[in-house]
């Protein structure tokens, strides 16, 4: 017990929160009772998302875009104190070709925003964007230039995506931190697809979704899948927060099985693996796609400890009443502490904490702008 | 020189209070003082006009002596007022939103 203290003091928890008007920084040391809140950075500046590289836990990428004045990209060199901007050149590799609107008719592929970074695992340099229209990009020095890996786009399905309410946006990256060159990413409103080679070549993973509300609801491509998490020590084992229900795979997307179990609603945006528990995982109940809160204006989160099919909820320090925010897909983050801590963020700009795998919330910071993304580092 | 006043985000992002003040070269036309602008601070890229059609954004507008010049065309020389740095261009962030 002596030891895990100890670590705990030794450590720093960073959150990173992108808000509707600007960045901030909320820092702790490993106890995460006590938090610092530096910002906002950008302000006035909606921040799709904010995010650390494994590899270098002081480069941080962010995301900073305006519907006045476009998309920006800034780094920082020292853990989100200084900022510069860099690259915002996203350029669709070859012809843009097009892809279905609402109305089901052609639509050319626009550049509109960036909805995730993802910086490589061990080299700071690298980091990934998945942007709207949804493709993704890469860049090999630090966020100066991009370039799409339009493989994913041209792997024949691309036509046949369609925007979802929020958009054609490739909101989620996960590089395979055990099998090198493999990356999942997903679309709303396409689905899950994999790459095995770095993402040169792409194919559609999205057998077992069923999504009732499409034309053929069983679709190679067209579920809106809001997002999927892996466990880095399992990365075979992906699980998801579709539109509708909770799914999960055991063979790297090559099928899914809904686990959505005794929830009080399959609907939601955000899900989360614990740290150090492969089979613990954390997703947060929206009443309705139209009704985009909480069920009985309860703000729970919701544990499975067995990988799904089986949740409890988690409420403690919660709002438990009168609670209409909600949590957006990349709005959910955990640290790598001991106990497990994790972290949301609402639609009312509040972000809560729980030190101890969920089992206790505090609201962290209660009065920023609406959140749109959260993630955590841990640094030892 | 031509000055050049930005909206108070971009300010932020060129680290300037005040006005650019910028040789643009021939005639003052807004695609000239862009392209100025641009060249001399590149992180303006994108955010003005679009970078591959060099389109105005569309809740970007620019004045000039007092007019909103954001249909005219492109190449059309602005007023000797802006080209002889009296009055300044000013880019502006539409109101917009509710």
């Amino acid at each position: 017990m002596a030891t895990i203290l100890h670590i705990e003091e030794m450590s720093t928890v960073r959150v990173l929160v992108g808000t509707k008007k600007g960045a901030f920084v909320l820092t702790s040391d490993g106890k995460r009772k006590s938090w610092a809140v530096d910002g906002p950075f950008f302000g006035g500046w909606e921040i799709y998302h904010v995010k650390g590289s494994p590899a270098d836990p002081n480069r941080l990428y962010a995301s900073q875009s305006s519907g006045w004045f476009g998309q920006l990209i800034q780094r920082s060199n020292d853990g989100g104190k200084t900022w510069a901007p860099v690259g915002n050149a996203f350029t669709y590799g070859g012809v843009a070709g097009t892809h279905q609107w609402y109305d089901g008719t052609a639509h050319p592929w626009e550049f509109k925003r960036v909805w995730h970074l993802e910086p490589a695992l061990a080299n700071p340099e690298v980091v990934y964007a998945g942007v709207e229209d949804a493709a993704l990009f890469r860049s090999d020095d630090g966020g100066a230039t991009w370039h799409e890996l339009s493989g994913l786009r041209r792997h024949g399905s691309g036509p046949r995506w369609q925007p979802g309410a929020g958009g054609m946006c490739l909101h989620t990256i996960l590089l395979d931190p055990v099998n090198p060159g493999r990356i999942f990413i997903a679309i709303s409103a396409a689905g899950v697809f994999r790459s095995d080679d770095g993402g040169e070549t792409w194919r559609p993973i999205n057998r077992g979704l069923r999504s009732e509300h499409i034309p053929d609801p069983t679709a190679e491509v067209g579920h809106c899948v809001h997002r999927i998490a892996m466990h880095a020590s399992r990365p075979n084992v992906l699980f998801m927060q579709k539109h509708w229900d909770v799914m999960r795979s055991d063979d790297a997307g090559e099928s899914w099985r809904e686990v959505s179990g005794n929830l009080p609603s399959d609907f939601g945006f955000p899900i989360e693996v614990h740290s150090h528990e492969p089979e613990t995982i954390y997703v947060v109940p929206i009443k309705s796609d139209s009704e985009h809160y909480p069920p009985e204006g309860k703000l729970r989160v919701y544990r499975s400890t067995s990988g799904g099919n089986e949740w409890e909820a988690l409420t403690r320090g919660l709002p438990q009443q009168d609670c209409y925010v909600n949590v957006l897909r990349d709005s959910m983050a955990v640290d790598s502490l001991d106990p497990c801590g994790v972290y949301f963020g609402t639609t009312g700009g509040q972000v809560y904490a729980s030190p101890d795998g969920g089992d206790n919330w505090t609201a962290i910071v209660r009065d920023l702008p609406s959140v749109l993304s959260v993630e955590v580092q841990t640094i030892r | 020189m031509i000055q050049v006043v930005l909206p108070a985000h971009l300010r932020n992002l060129v680290g300037m209070q005040g006005p650019l003040v910028l040789e643009v070269a021939g005639i003052a036309t807004q695609r000239s003082i862009l392209d100025a602008v641009e060249a001399s601070h590149p992180v303006l890229r994108g955010t003005i006009r679009d970078r591959v059609t060099l389109r105005r954004r569309a809740f970007v507008r620019f004045f000039a002596c007092g007019q909103d010049v954001s249909l005219d065309p492109d190449d059309a020389p602005l007023p000797e007022a802006i080209a002889a740095g009296k009055e300044p261009f000013l880019i502006i962030g539409a109101i917009a939103g509710g």
